[in-house]
Order: C-alpha cells, then structure tokens, then sequence
C-alpha cells in the first residue's frame, strides 16, 4: 500500500476483507517485501511529487523491468499510472498507454456515485463512488477496458496493472480488490514456474 | 441505481482522499501556486490570513469571489474557502462558486450566535473546528463531513491545537471504554447526539476525517500534531507569514508525511529561516480568542 497521502486506511481494511496482508510503503526499501502495490486515491501532484523525491518512481520502474509487478492505481493512482497526462502533469509512473485527463468529471459539485456494471465482477453491479474523478480519454492497444461510464472507459486493465477512475475502497464491495489479490498470486506462480 | 450527487459518502469522500496531507492558507493565485508546487493537498482560498485578521479587528467576512476564482483558476488542487458561522447565504454564494470545499469557521466573524449552517441542504462538503468530542458530533450532526480541531488561529502557538485534540482523543477513549447502557449518559455529558456516540465507540474513532488546525508554524509542529492522531493539517498563517514561504511550505509537507521519521524532519527543517512570530496565549484577552466563537 502505498502510503504517502490519500485514503489508505480504507484499502488496507478492503486488502484484509480480500484476504491478503498489506504493509505501508513509504520509502524504497519498503519495497522489497510486496509482491504488488496499490496507488490510493489522494492528490496525484502531492503524491507524484514525493514519490519522486524519496526515490520510488525510479525503483517501482526498475522492479516492473525485473519481472510482472501488479499495481493497481485508484483515481489519482491512474494518473500517476498514465503514460500521457492532459494539461498539468505530475511526476509519475507512465507504466499503462492511456490518456488521463485529471478532474475532466468536474469539481467536488459534480463528484458522484452510481451503480457500474463490471462484467469480470459478475452480474451484481458494482456500487462506484468518484470523487473530482479523472477521465481516460485514450486507450492503448494493450489496455483492455473493463467498464464503462458515460461512453468512457472508467476502469482498465494492461498486463500487471489495473486502473480505476473510481474508489472501490469507499464502498462495502471487496470485489475489485479480490480481483486485484487474484492477479497478484497469478503473478507469483508465473515467477515460481519460470 | 442513478447517479448521486452531494451524498455523505462523496462528501466525506473527497476529506478522505486529503489524508496525510497539508492543506494551506492562500490570499493570490501566487501563494496557490507556491503552496501547489510544495506539495499541498488543496489550498483555504480566503482574504487575509488569521494573523492579520487579528491585526486589523472589525468584521471578517467571506473573501471576495474575484479572489476565489482567481485561486481556482491558478492550481488544480481542491479549492476551499471560509464563510462565517450561520451564514448559508455566504455558503451558497460559495457553492455557486464551485469551490470544493466550505469552512464554516471562527476565524471569521460569527453571523449567527446560536446557529450553525444547516449543511445537510448542500452539495459542496464542510468542514468545522471543534475543540472537543461533543462540539465536533453537534457539528457532524449538522452535516459537517469533515472535522478540524480549532488551536487558537494566527497565533502561530500550537499549544491550544495540542490542547484540543489530545481532549479529543481522551474523549473518543472514554466513549470507547464507556459500557453500552452508560452511553445516553455520556451523550448528554458531551453534549452530542446518542447514535454519534455509538459511532464512535463502534468505531474508536471520530466517524470523520479530523485534520489539526490553528497554531502549527513549524515542520516539528505538524509532525507532533500527526504523531498525537491528526489525519492532516491546516497551515494558517504559518507558510506566508514566515520569513521563507517556499521552504516553509516545502518542509512542512514533507514533515507531515514522515511524521514518526526524526531524521526527516531535522533534515527538511534544517534552513528553512524565521517562523512566523508567535503569541503567548495568556498575552490574549478572552474578547480576541477565536475558538471560543461557534461552540
């Protein structure tokens, strides 16, 4: 979990419901003992910024070219994982081809929540909360979009890496974090077979 | 399900998402973007900070909406502002505005001395101060979505903000520690509705985000209010009265992420220049303390 603003208490209690551990990473070398790694939602300049000055940005790069690394970036964590920002861009990851338009939903006036069908969750839909939520406005050819709002895709998948324009972790619904729990023992077969 | 709007879970949301982080006083588009690029989680847009509202008396009211917007206009962070407590039509005024985020705050002059702002009518969250458990829940049971303690603002004196959580959090333990049957009791003691009470003994917490305000002038200030249990911190006058903004500001958030990392803190507080002047409380007639107002 990444801990240097924004909601962690919230995903950390969701990751325990999941049933998997988390710890707080805050500085490299809490890096070496997770085996992924959630971006909360918080304010992606503030948390791009001190990401980059402690030295994470590089070394989360250096361990995704080591082997598959799940991340999973709510809301300003889709920011910090875009390749392409729109307008002011924050330092940040760039590790999933989307165009990323912060706030492009509105103010706090126009934050909303709303039902969401997420077709890989199953047929129950998926309570959304966005909070001044950003939007893709381009999806690589590697992402493949997993549901759709308002005729834009509001959360994706690349790889390793899962996005959502939304907060999972502010509703009671774990489904979304048992899908992310799930890619992440995928990942460590993998590694274990290889 | 529709599309909702203005629900509590989207209002408490957005205090959520601020976690951890510095949110600071800002009178021009310049300071926004000074306190933007220091790391600010959102700035209080506002027409003179508390300092200098103590300095020039008279009535303090709502900042003039061209201030607003210009500050809205230069960062890309939330955009909060203040109106006085009890009054709503400042408060729709703000709402129209589109700002984020609305302080009903002492800072300010009262415009009502019995009433606060029915908040539950509005779209736009606000946050309030409290300097104990049963203020905040009469706030939270207004529709407050966010709490701050009080401290004493513009005094660059942290004492009263320690003062005011550390009361907090004895209150929240003694709810906790308080059996189910002895609660309505507690409540009445408090001064706080019943079924928040319940919530925070369920809970152990304040069912809001609860950010640490009036008096932090340093980076050691914001670290000792993090390691006391706030979730954030209000810089008033702190920043931009300072001999330095720039590292002020830049030390300040850098404090109150490594909060419980010493090294961090001398480091990031090493030249940073003067804080601003301070004011011992008991220099202060009881006429000039803002917390008292709204309570």
């Amino acid at each position: 979990m990444l801990a240097i603003q924004g909601d962690v208490r919230e995903h950390m209690r969701h990751i325990q419901r999941a049933g998997a551990e988390s710890s707080l990473v805050r500085v490299v070398r809490d890096l070496e003992d997770v085996q992924g790694l959630i971006i909360p939602g918080g304010e992606s300049t503030t948390i791009g910024m001190l990401m980059d000055e402690y030295g994470l940005i590089d070394a989360l790069r250096e361990r995704t070219q080591r082997g598959p690394f799940p991340i999973y970036g709510t809301c300003a964590g889709l920011i910090l994982l875009a390749t392409t920002v729109i307008g002011k861009s924050p330092a940040r990851l760039g590790l999933v081809d989307i165009d990323a338009s912060r706030n492009a939903f509105g103010r706090q006036l126009a934050s909303f929540e709303v039902d969401l069908d997420i077709p890989v969750l199953g047929r129950a839909p998926f309570p959304a909360v966005f909070i001044r939520a950003p939007q893709i406005q381009r999806l690589g050819r590697t992402v493949t979009p997993l549901a759709w709002y308002r005729g834009q895709a509001v959360m994706a998948e690349a790889g390793p890496y899962l996005v959502s324009a939304f907060h999972p972790e502010m509703s009671d619904d774990v489904r979304i974090h048992q899908y992310f729990v799930e890619k992440v023992r995928r990942s460590l077969t993998v590694k274990g077979v290889s | 399900m529709q599309e909702q709007h203005g629900t509590y879970n989207v209002k408490s949301g957005l205090a959520e998402m601020l976690k951890g982080g510095v949110i600071m006083d800002v009178t021009t588009p310049e300071q926004a973007t000074i306190a933007e690029r220091a790391g600010a989680v959102a700035v209080m847009a506002l027409e003179r900070v508390p300092a200098d509202i103590r300095k020039a008396g008279g009535v303090a009211r709502m900042a003039d909406p061209k201030i607003v917007r210009s500050i809205q206009e230069a960062v890309s962070i939330p955009v909060m502002a203040k109106v006085r407590i009890g009054h709503f039509v400042e408060a729709q005024v703000l709402e129209a505005l589109e700002v984020d985020y609305i302080d009903e705050s002492e800072v300010l002059t009262p415009a009502d001395d019995q009433y606060h702002i029915d908040k539950w009518k509005f779209t736009i969250p606000f946050v309030c101060g409290a300097r104990d458990l049963g203020e905040a829940l009469r706030r939270i049971a207004e529709g407050a979505a966010m709490i701050r303690t009080k401290g004493e603002p513009g005094t660059g004196n942290v004492v009263e903000a320690v003062r005011h959580l550390r009361r907090v959090n004895h209150e929240v333990r003694m709810v906790v520690s308080t059996p189910e049957g002895e609660l309505a009791d507690l409540a009445k003691e408090l001064g706080a509705p019943l079924d928040l009470i319940k919530k925070v003994k369920e809970l152990g917490r304040l069912p809001v985000v609860n950010f640490s305000a009036g008096g932090v002038a340093s980076a050691a200030d914001a670290a000792l209010m993090m390691q006391l249990g706030a979730d954030g911190i209000f810089v008033g006058s702190g920043v931009f009265k300072s001999q330095n903004p720039e590292k002020t500001a830049h030390a300040i958030v850098r404090a109150t992420l490594h909060y419980n990392d010493p090294k961090v803190i001398a480091e990031v507080s090493q030249d940073v220049g003067e804080a601003m002047p301070g004011l011992e409380m008991a220099t202060l007639d009881a006429k000039d303390r803002m917390q008292d107002r709204g309570i």
